[in-house]
Parts: C-alpha cells; sequence; structure tokens
C-alpha cells in the first residue's frame, strides 16, 4: 500500500486547499450547494483514502467534520460563519494530521481532541461518531448443525447484475448443501421474459456455519428477494422460526424513497478538465532533466565555438562544412528551445502562494477586528517552483505585517477620514528577468519618527546623524527594531522583518518598502524566476572571467577621473549624475593580482543590489549570454561575494558575482559611509531633502 | 481474463484499486469521474464495473443509472464504493441499479474477495 501513499498525500493535501478554498468563499446564510458539495466531496475523499491506506486518526477526525458537511448538503444546518471557522480550523488539524503521518513528527493530540469535541458539539450528542471501521454485527450466532433458507428474489433481481446462481456457490463453499428449486412461477415459454427472475430456491446449509456468513452472501439483494433464515433444529429436521430482519443496523428498513437530489445533479466543477491534461512527476525527475538540458547547453556552446573557429579558417570552406555549421545554428536553436521548455515544468503560477492569503487575512482580520479587504492581480505569474516554495513564509509575514500594523481599526480609519475597510492588494507581474511582487495596504504607513527614535534608541543610528526617508523606511528590516505601541501574538516583536530580507536575499531577490505615513507602504518583492539559469554579462577581471547577473546592471561607463573622489586616501567614490556610488574593486576584494590601480578611462559597470548602487571596475566587458547556475556550496563550498558557478562554451570555469553580497563586503572592510557633503553647492541632495 | 473499469476521482484510490485487481491478472481500464468512465463504457464493453460514489463530473449513482440505460450494461455487476457512514447512498446505488457495494476502508484482499464473488 505504502507506493500509494504519496499520491494519497499529494491529492489530500490539495483537497484541504479546495475546502479551504471554497470555505473561504462561501456566503454564509446564502451558501451555493454546489460549494458545499465540493467541500464535502474533499473531506470525503480524504477519509475514505485515510481509512484504505491506514491513517486511521485522520479519518476518525475527518469523519465528524464530514458528518457536520453532510447535514450543510442536506440543508438539515445552516452555514453559518461559526460552522464555517470550525471547518477551517478543522482543515487546518487534518493539514497537521496529513504532515504527521508524511514527515513524521509528534501530533498534537490536545488540539485534535478539542477541535472534534468542539466539531461533536456542534453535532449534538446523538450525532456522535459511529466507528467507521465495520464493526456492527457482534452476533455470534452460530448455528452448529447449519441453516435452512428460503431464497424468493423478485422478478427484477437480475436486472441490477446479481445473479442467484453466485449466491447459491457461495453458499456452497460454507458448508454442505442441498438445493430444491421451485419453478412454479416459470410462465410458459411464449411468456417469458428472459429479463425477469421466476425461480426460488430453498435451501439446506449443514455445518458450523456463523450465521453473518450467510447474511453477507445475500447482503446486496435484502431488498431484492424474500429471505428466510431459520437455524436447523439439533435433533429433529424441524427449524426453528426466525424471519431474517435487517441486522446490519447502518441499513434502514425501508430505503428511503428518492436520492437526495443534489446526488443526482451535479454540475460540472471548476477542478475538472484541467486533470486529464496533466501528469504527476517526481520533482527530482524535472531537477535530473533540468541538470541534463544544462549539461547540453554547455556541450553545444561548446560545439559551436569549435564550429565558429573551424567555419572562419578558409582552408576549411567547403559544402560540407556550411552545412555543418547550419546543423549546430539548429543545434542551439533546439537546445534553446529544450531548456525553455523544461525551465516551464518547473514554472507553477503564483495563485500557489496567493492563495494562501485570503485565509490568512480572514482569521487576522478577525482576530484583530479589523475589516480588510483583499485584492489579488497576477495570480497566473509564473515562477519556479523551487522560488515560490520558499517565498511563502516571508510573503505570510509581510501580510501579518501589513494587517497588523498597517491596516487601521475601523474607528481610527473612520477619523482618519478614510472608509472603514482596509485594502490589502497583492500583485503579481514579470518585469525582465524577474518576478514583481508588490504587497500594498491603505494604512498607517510607517511612523519614521517612531522608527528613528527607536533606532537611535538602540544605537543604530547616530543622534545627530540624518537620513532620507527611504533609509529610515528601510530600518523596519533591521534585526530587533519594531516599534509597534503594543506587541501583539499576530506579528511579533519585530523579529522576522530582518528574516524576510534574509529568506529573499538567499533566493537572489531584494525587497524594499514605500511609504507614505497615513496613506499606506507598499513592500515590492523582486526575485529571480528560476535558480537554475541566469541571463549575464560576462566581465573579465585580471585575465579571469566573472559573470554580473542582468537584472543587477544599471549601465557600464567609462570612468572620468574628474568624478572620482577619494575619501581619506584609501576608498573612492564616483560621482554619477546626482549621486555617489562607491567604487568596488573586484580583483581588491577577491584578492587577485592587482592589474592597474589607476582607474581613469577603465571600464566600471554600475549595478544595484538590495537597493543600493555601487560600480564594479572591470578590464573588458565580453559577450551576454545565459549560463547554467552551479551551486558552489554542492560542489566546492560557500565562498563570499560570489552565488555561484557555470561552465563557460570553452569548457572554462567561471565565477557568478553575488552583487548585494560585494557590495556588503565592500562596507565591511572599512569602506566610508557615503557621502560627505562633496557637492558643488557643498550640499548631498538626499540630505538636502531631509534637512528641509 | 475478465475486464474491470474502475472509476474514482482520488488518484490513490484509483492506483490502489487498479494495482490490486491487475496483480490478480485482471484487464483494468481506469477513469477519473462518471463523465468520463460514461465515454470509456461506451466504446467498450467490461465484465465488471467498480465505481466511487462522490465524484464531480457526474457521480457515481449516475453512471450507473446512465450504464444500466445501455443494452450492453444491463446485467454487468457494477459495485459502488461506499462509506458505511452513507448507508443511504448503498440504497441510492442499489435502486439506481448498482448490483452491490464495497465498504471503504476496505483493504486489496477484501476488494479482491468482493471482485471475485461478483466475477465467480
Amino acid at each position: 500500500m505504502q507506493q500509494f501513499h504519496q499520491t494519497f498525500f499529494e491529492e489530500s493535501f490539495e483537497g484541504l486547499d479546495i475546502m479551504e478554498n471554497e470555505l473561504l468563499n462561501l456566503d454564509v446564510g446564502n451558501a451555493d450547494n454546489e460549494s458545499i458539495n465540493t467541500i464535502f466531496r474533499s473531506a470525503h475523499s480524504i477519509k475514505g483514502g485515510s481509512g484504505t491506506f491506514g491513517f486511521t486518526a485522520i479519518a476518525e477526525f475527518t469523519h465528524v467534520a464530514e458528518t457536520l458537511l453532510d447535514e450543510m448538503r442536506d440543508g438539515v444546518r445552516q452555514v453559518t460563519q461559526e460552522s464555517v471557522d470550525l471547518l477551517l480550523k478543522s482543515v487546518d488539524v487534518m493539514r497537521d494530521m496529513l504532515t504527521v503521518y508524511k514527515d513524521g513528527g509528534d501530533m498534537d493530540a490536545d488540539n485534535i481532541a478539542t477541535v472534534q469535541k468542539e466539531l461533536e458539539d456542534m453535532l449534538g450528542a446523538e450525532n456522535a461518531p459511529q466507528e467507521i471501521t465495520n464493526s456492527d454485527s457482534a452476533t455470534d450466532d452460530t448455528a452448529l448443525t447449519g441453516w435452512h433458507i428460503s431464497f424468493h428474489p423478485h422478478v427484477e433481481m437480475l436486472r441490477t447484475g446479481n445473479d442467484p446462481v453466485r449466491m447459491i456457490k457461495a453458499l456452497g463453499e460454507l458448508g454442505d448443501i442441498s438445493i430444491v428449486a421451485d419453478i412454479t412461477a416459470l410462465p410458459a415459454f411464449a411468456d417469458l421474459n428472459p429479463e425477469d427472475s421466476f425461480l426460488s430456491w430453498e435451501i439446506t446449509l449443514t455445518g458450523d456455519i456463523n450465521k453473518d456468513d450467510v447474511v453477507e452472501v445475500f447482503d446486496w439483494v435484502e431488498d431484492e428477494c424474500d429471505l428466510d433464515i431459520h437455524p436447523l433444529a439439533a435433533d429433529s429436521g424441524t427449524t426453528i422460526v426466525e424471519t431474517q430482519q435487517t441486522t446490519n443496523n447502518a441499513l434502514p428498513a425501508t430505503p428511503s424513497v428518492g436520492a437526495p437530489a443534489q446526488v443526482t445533479k451535479q454540475a460540472p466543477t471548476k477542478k475538472g478538465g484541467g486533470e486529464a491534461a496533466s501528469i504527476r512527476v517526481g520533482i527530482d525527475k524535472v531537477d535530473e532533466i533540468i541538470n541534463l538540458v544544462g549539461e547540453l547547453v554547455i556541450t553545444q556552446s561548446m560545439l559551436g565555438q569549435i564550429g565558429g573557429e573551424i567555419g572562419s579558417d578558409e582552408s576549411h570552406n567547403s559544402s560540407r562544412m556550411e552545412k555543418l555549421l547550419e546543423g549546430l545554428a539548429q543545434l542551439e536553436r533546439n537546445t534553446r528551445e529544450i531548456q525553455e521548455s523544461v525551465m516551464r515544468i518547473r514554472m507553477l503560477p503564483i495563485s500557489f502562494v496567493f492563495s494562501r492569503v485570503p485565509r490568512l487575512v480572514h482569521d487576522l482580520s478577525s482576530k484583530l477586528d479589523k475589516k480588510v479587504e483583499l485584492v489579488t492581480i497576477g495570480e497566473g505569474t509564473e515562477l519556479d517552483k523551487t522560488v515560490m516554495e520558499k517565498i511563502g513564509d516571508p510573503m505570510v509575514h509581510l501580510v501579518r505585517n501589513a494587517l497588523d500594523h498597517g491596516i487601521e481599526t475601523p474607528a481610527e480609519r473612520l477619523a482618519a477620514g478614510k472608509s472603514e475597510t482596509g485594502t490589502l492588494t497583492l500583485n503579481a507581474y514579470h518585469k525582465g528577468g524577474s518576478i514583481i511582487i508588490e504587497l500594498s495596504d491603505d494604512g498607517a504607513g510607517i511612523n519614521k519618527a517612531g522608527v528613528l527614535n527607536k533606532a537611535r534608541t538602540n544605537g543604530l543610528v547616530g543622534e545627530n546623524e540624518t537620513l532620507s526617508d527611504d533609509a529610515i523606511n528601510d530600518l523596519i528590516f533591521h534585526p530587533g527594531l519594531s516599534t509597534a505601541e503594543t506587541l501583539s501574538d499576530v506579528s511579533g516583536r519585530g523579529v522576522g522583518m530582518d528574516v524576510v530580507r534574509k529568506n529573499i536575499k538567499s533566493l537572489g531577490g531584494s525587497v524594499r518598502v514605500d511609504s507614505t505615513e497615513g496613506k499606506g507602504a507598499t513592500f515590492t518583492i523582486q526575485l529571480p524566476l528560476t535558480l537554475a539559469i541566469l541571463d549575464g554579462q560576462l566581465v573579465k577581471v585580471a585575465n579571469e572571467t566573472f559573470i554580473v547577473p542582468l537584472v543587477s546592471i544599471i549601465e557600464s561607463i567609462q570612468v572620468k577621473s574628474e568624478n572620482l573622489n577619494r575619501i581619506a586616501g584609501k576608498a573612492d567614490l564616483y560621482k554619477l549624475r546626482d549621486e555617489y556610488i562607491p567604487v568596488i574593486r573586484a580583483d581588491h576584494i577577491f584578492g587577485m593580482n592587482k592589474s592597474h590601480s589607476e582607474l581613469n578611462d577603465r571600464l566600471m559597470v554600475v549595478v544595484e543590489g538590495d537597493g543600493k548602487k555601487a560600480g564594479v571596475i572591470v578590464d573588458d566587458l565580453l559577450a551576454q549570454q545565459q549560463v547554467v547556475i552551479k551551486s558552489l556550496e554542492t560542489n566546492y563550498q560557500r565562498v563570499d561575494g560570489l552565488s555561484g558557478a557555470t561552465i563557460l562554451g570553452d569548457g572554462t570555469v567561471a565565477l557568478i558575482l553575488d552583487i548585494p553580497g560585494i557590495i556588503d563586503m565592500y562596507k565591511e572592510k572599512g569602506a566610508p559611509v557615503p557621502p560627505a557633503p562633496v557637492n558643488p553647492d557643498g550640499k548631498d541632495p538626499d540630505i538636502a531633502d531631509e534637512a528641509a | 481474463m475478465a475486464s474491470i473499469l474502475a472509476v474514482d476521482d482520488s488518484a490513490s484510490m484509483r492506483q490502489m484499486v487498479s494495482f490490486t485487481l491487475k496483480g490478480a491478472g485482471y484487464d483494468v481500464t481506469e477513469a477519473k469521474d462518471g463523465a468520463e468512465a460514461l465515454q470509456i463504457a461506451k466504446s467498450n464493453s467490461y465484465n465488471l464495473v467498480i465505481t466511487d460514489i462522490n465524484m464531480p463530473n457526474m457521480d457515481g449513482i449516475t453512471l450507473t443509472k446512465e450504464l444500466r440505460s445501455l443494452p450492453t450494461y444491463k446485467f454487468t455487476p457494477i459495485l459502488t464504493l461506499t462509506t458505511e457512514s452513507s448507508a443511504d447512498k448503498k440504497m441510492a446505488g442499489k435502486q439506481a441499479g448498482a448490483t452491490g457495494w464495497i465498504v471503504k476502508p476496505f483493504n486489496p484482499d477484501q476488494l479482491l474477495a468482493t471482485v471475485k464473488k461478483v466475477l465467480g
């Protein structure tokens, strides 16, 4: 059974997501039948599967939730906010239980019991959970000598696919059998309808046979035949009359006429259709293909390079050479297409992350007594599965933060002349090789004075130091800074925003915040679409080739000595239009042979990482190309300032620069904090604004 | 060997049923809901249909009714997969023309025993 567990877990987690989603969208008081049905169906499948695959704890718990849903479905129970909340809680419990079964760990038995108790209380005592396992009919009714059975099938019994001969055979397997057929009901041949059943049987079954075994043979046809089962008297041939009643307590004596209406009319659900067109494949298989395609790309570019070299040699010019070059060009196109298709396999719509948010907003807003409307835009925007998995938690934290600290209470909002209901907007879109996720609220915005005060108290900012608005807002990402007047159990005490930034950085992304006090705040997350390939600019530094991610490049310029400012004789700042950026010498940072010390006329790549700009001095700009990222951690060890490596067409290894990383390294090496006022008018533009 | 059409919207149940029956030598075709099953059933014939009840795009009860209305399936055994708690479903299945039911949860042995009971 083990081999089906993985599928069971996957479909059950999906089922729970569907339940959650539908529950959140339920219109309390006027619930849509189809939604309830969908929720019920998911619960039902989870219960059936968990019972079958031996996850009895889930089966038992789900059974209670399912009973509640069944009552809603049948219209016996009203859909109230209370019941929806309780069902949402149940979804959480089920998800936790599934996770424990899947990954190991301990079940939170108290929580499970509490929620189960709440469900049972809601159901009322009379609906106490029944045993799921078929443990009824405990009758140990064994006739030592045997049974006499009168079996009179109704005329239509054959039409349900039941075959009396099969049943008689099954009885024969229980003990010695003797049968007398009654053919009196058989009509004249001309009147005989072969689809009808006319025969009946008197059967004597002898042996030490449990009555339940006999009854079980006729289990399916109880209401399609007249059946009498009497024990054979021990000594005489007479039988003790005992009419066979419905022994299965779960069955009503008379079948309810007319099944519930919704059983027969189930409109197609949203889930349908798409399923047939997809297959489940282990992510490791996809990753293996991606890896191999990576190797293929390297081989292809190697061939391309050699082909180019041979092709440019006049002596080889022939039609065969031409064909070879044509083939190589085609290989390049095909390789790129394969690579793109394969990468797309790993891409999933961001709705997988967004779908967690409605629940969160629902729970938090009721907890905080706030009114919040959630707007999501661009749910179909795709990104890599690994990136997606890692962005979930930071997103959740930002949402919590927005609801807790951003959006005000209805009273505060009214006082500020806003509408009672706050709006939280999630927006995702592609920009270049990145995905941008914006999370904006129309709340109070960041309390700059509060943040600055706190930072001063904590010694993060000097007493007389002035900061730009952006720099102040950016302080909220600093470890241990929280300005909420009352700490809540929702977003805690400022532990987290720094983790949010750290997590996003570890994905090669960045996060920044724009805020207007009284109007709201917008967090902008920028992430690479994939962690496996990168559009890079090849640069030469001290005879080594490095790769600068294209997304972090703003421009490349030639250094003019008049714009250079040397600070305290050790570091350089470059005046780039209205701002000063630090000049980073990659050869110095990585301890390579320092090529030239003179900077005039050298090439400088202006890069941006984490919202900070810097100029990286390089010897030469080479080609731009897509590179396959190989992890340094896996193949060697982590190196500061490098995010990975790749293999170039000529087989050499090139290192990929980690731009935010080298900017940090530069700072740590004691570079000046920009800038001392060096403007012609003696004022730094940023500082001038701030002082005004 | 007898051919069986196994219908369930749950992939894990479908796999389990199919794996078990194939292991016993039956020829098994899978369908993910009633609508798909009906379409498959119309262009083939099967000795037995095993269907879940709660499914999107046509539930097992409707499927049973639809199959019974086709000449090919007039007498074909149809078993519904049902949970003990939904006794009314067993009866609804029967009324729609199902031969019998298999109670969930079941293990592969129970499934095989029931299938053998029907197919002989």
